[in-house]
């Protein structure tokens, strides 16, 4: 194992769900020493094993037979749902918990973050807790002495570095305990979910240096329900589903597939009788899909994938004049646009025959951003009057794309993520004349 | 856990490999993981000096003000009322040396015994060798006992109590206090963690001791034949030499003092591995 900086082999962790959640009282021993030896009878009699059944129900395996290599300078994520086990497997690797079964091997300095700030005490001043916390993760004297001025300034909070925590905001406390953490060097670092904190300018800071700390060379093992930033950070991602594994390789690979599996879309409906079609006496919906240029099912839509939706219904009132309009509203419910057929070449502003129609709206790459959105349908006559109005025809996910964001891993803000051009020149050489004239034509 | 130490970088002490797998059977103690930690030992300790007198009106006086009302509290009940004799001592100073060991002995004592509760969002976040919270817990009450310490100076002028060459045991005498604290205090933070009857049992446990101790009387008030047995309570041994080296009283009897040592040792050594025994759950359980 020259190069492997951790070896797990068959790590299983069972917990017994009654222990955890409560504390055991005396009594409760005593009382269960004292009736054991009449169950065990009991079922001795019975011949059942009855003690067994009962401790099976109460325990789980929150991880079960985990194996998997990691080499040095390697960036790992852990994926997978709550109660997957991430916690869990971190909590084995950082030896806070015990394993049931299996076995780890782990070469090298170990630090692991678990949550930010673990110890801080709120009485003592910021200097102090940099000293406590920093002694906590497992840092010498020396080593803060020699970084706690890069610290501070890491942190932003210079002025009141002799306050104590507790007069601080809670992102100043946050910042300052992500200082700490920022700058453990250890060589195998394992860190959970500590980025989801803070503001989004801190994020940015948290997700570049942790960016920062991998291009060291540092190995870290990374859990996250952040998948841009898996993507981004993670060479390699593990996807843990009912504490086992279920997928291990490229991270890209492994999260566009967990994506796929984990998303709550609703790509195709379909409706092939007209009698029981959604609909009234004018027209009846036979369908939506959301599907490629090609027309053929779509697997997943990043921010950069062109799509189409596809919408099929019937027209049963010979010669009506109809179009189309779809709202597309986003996790905020807001209106990302409204589009209507009324550009459409062939049938726009003619009379319908009865019959089965299909209309395809193509939807361009580099417009939506990424989340989830639905698409309400309204089925129009003349222009004016609403025959009748589908909500939730198509719902699906738009992925976030690791392209084209530069060093930013955190949430892209807006409504929409069009590309738009750019353009940049060089105005003067002189400083003050490029101020004056630039700054104020330039906005 | 299993650790193995291979090639030893710049950090000397920090293991090159660690083997995490299902602990069985017997647990070695590992004193030289909790020697590594020596440094998170001293912050621990010095949080918990800072932190106790933080927002009080009149901070470290505390640390006076209790043995010294206790004191005055005893020598008007015990000394005055009830004239318990105090083997030629005038009666303050020969309860207030006896209350100085055994404040220091009863705070160590309820702190370790809490520490691993107490320090759940440690224990349950961050990997250190979970020894190192009831010695920290342990350690925290000297600071108090250091300035406690004063007054009976100041007591020991204002009587002209000179103490002799016996004074240079004292050191081993406090040393005695905190080992025989952690002792039983590792047995219950580790007890603890499981059952919280021990937070109950602890206020209770403390005042029986007390009085099993000679802290308000004198040792000499139990029969001759009784004293050897006497020592099975290691606080008799710690309270009489304490009178010893600073009073000038008599020493206190060797086979006490052996009896005392032994049992201390013995629930030492097994605090040590009960403990060892129960980190492992410390995380799930707490």
């Amino acid at each position: 194992m020259d190069d492997v900086a951790i070896r797990c082999e068959g790590l299983g962790k069972l917990y017994c769900i009654g222990e955890r959640e409560r504390y055991r009282a005396l009594r409760d021993t005593l009382t269960e020493a004292l009736y054991a030896p009449v169950r065990r009878l009991h079922s001795l009699v019975r011949g059942s094993n009855n003690g067994a059944a009962a401790e099976r129900d109460i325990t789980f395996w929150a991880l079960r037979d985990v194996s998997f290599e990691v080499r040095y300078g390697e960036v790992v994520g852990i994926i997978g749902r709550n109660g997957a086990g991430k916690s869990t497997l971190l909590k084995v690797l950082s030896r806070i918990t015990k394993p049931t079964e299996g076995r780890v091997r782990i070469k090298g300095r170990v630090g692991s973050l678990l949550e930010v700030g673990t110890g801080f005490h709120p009485e003592l001043t910021g200097r102090e807790n940099i000293y406590l916390n920093g002694a906590i993760l497992g840092m010498r004297k020396a080593e803060i002495d020699r970084k706690f001025d890069e610290i501070v300034a890491f942190a932003e909070v210079e002025r009141f570095i002799d306050t104590p925590v507790k007069r601080y905001s809670s992102g100043m406390y946050v910042r300052l305990a992500f200082a700490v953490a920022a700058h453990l060097e250890p060589e195998i670092l394992l860190v959970d979910e500590v980025l989801a904190v803070g503001d989004a300018a801190f994020q940015k800071k948290c997700l570049g240096k942790m960016g920062d700390v991998a291009k060291e060379g540092r190995t870290i093992l990374f859990v996250s329900h952040n998948m841009t930033a898996v993507q981004s950070l993670c060479g390699r991602a593990i996807w843990l589903q009912g504490g086992q594994v279920v997928q291990q390789g490229d991270a890209a690979v492994v999260a566009t597939e967990y994506l796929q599996t984990t998303a709550e879309s609703c790509l195709v409906q379909a409706w092939p009788d007209p009698q029981d079609a959604p609909g009234n006496e004018k027209v009846r919906i036979h369908g939506a899909r959301v599907v490629d240029l090609d027309g053929a099912p779509i697997a997943m839509i990043d921010t950069r994938t062109p799509f189409s939706i596809e919408f099929s219904y019937w027209n049963l009132k010979e010669g009506a004049h109809l179009n189309l309009a779809v709202s597309l509203y986003n996790q905020e419910e807001v209106c990302v646009f409204t589009t209507t057929t009324v550009n459409e070449p062939r049938w726009h502003g003619k009379a319908f025959p009865a019959g089965l129609y299909r209309s395809v709206c193509h939807v361009p790459g580099n417009l939506l951003n990424d989340g989830s959105y639905r698409a309400v349908l309204l089925v129009v006559r003349d222009l004016a009057n609403i025959l009748y109005c589908h909500q939730d025809i198509v719902v699906f996910e738009v992925q976030d794309s690791a392209e084209g964001r530069g060093k930013w891993y955190g949430k892209w803000s807006g409504a929409v993520r069009p590309e738009l051009n750019w353009s940049t020149e060089r105005l003067s050489s002189r400083m003050n004349v490029g101020l004056t004239a630039g700054s104020r034509r330039g906005r | 856990m299993t650790m193995s130490t291979n090639a030893s970088s710049e950090l000397e002490t920090i293991p090159a490999e660690i083997v995490i797998e299902p602990s069985r059977g017997w647990i070695p103690v590992n004193l030289r993981e909790v020697w590594a930690y020596r440094e998170l030992l001293y912050f621990l300790t010095w949080r918990d000096v800072k932190v106790r007198y933080k927002q009080t009106l009149i901070g470290a006086a505390w640390a006076i003000i209790q043995p010294f009302f206790t004191m005055v509290v005893f020598s008007v009940f015990f000394g005055y009322l009830a004239k318990v004799p105090s083997d030629g001592i005038p009666y303050p100073i020969f309860v207030y040396c006896a209350l100085l060991p055994w404040q220091l002995f009863a705070h160590a004592l309820a702190e370790s015994s809490n520490s691993i509760v107490g320090s759940q969002h440690l224990i349950t976040k961050v990997y250190f060798p979970r020894l190192v919270a009831p010695i920290a817990a342990v350690c925290g009450g000297l600071v108090d006992f250091a300035i406690s310490f004063l007054v009976l100076l100041g007591m020991m002028a204002f009587y002209g109590i000179v103490p002799g060459l016996a004074v240079l045991t004292l050191p081993l005498f406090v040393l005695f206090a905190v080992v025989t604290a952690l002792a039983v205090g590792l047995w219950l933070a580790a007890l603890n963690v499981q059952y919280r009857d021990v937070r109950y049992t602890l206020t209770f446990l403390t005042q029986l001791w007390l009085f099993a101790t000679p802290v308000a009387y004198s040792s000499t008030l139990v029969p001759e034949g009784w004293r050897t047995l006497y020592g099975l309570n290691p606080m008799a041994g710690v309270v009489e030499g304490f009178r010893w080296a600073l009073l000038g009283k008599a020493a206190p009897a060797g086979p006490l003092l052996m009896v005392s040592v032994a049992v201390v040792v013995l629930v030492l050594i097994g605090g040590l591995h009960y403990f060892a025994r129960m980190e492992d759950t410390f995380a799930d359980q707490v």
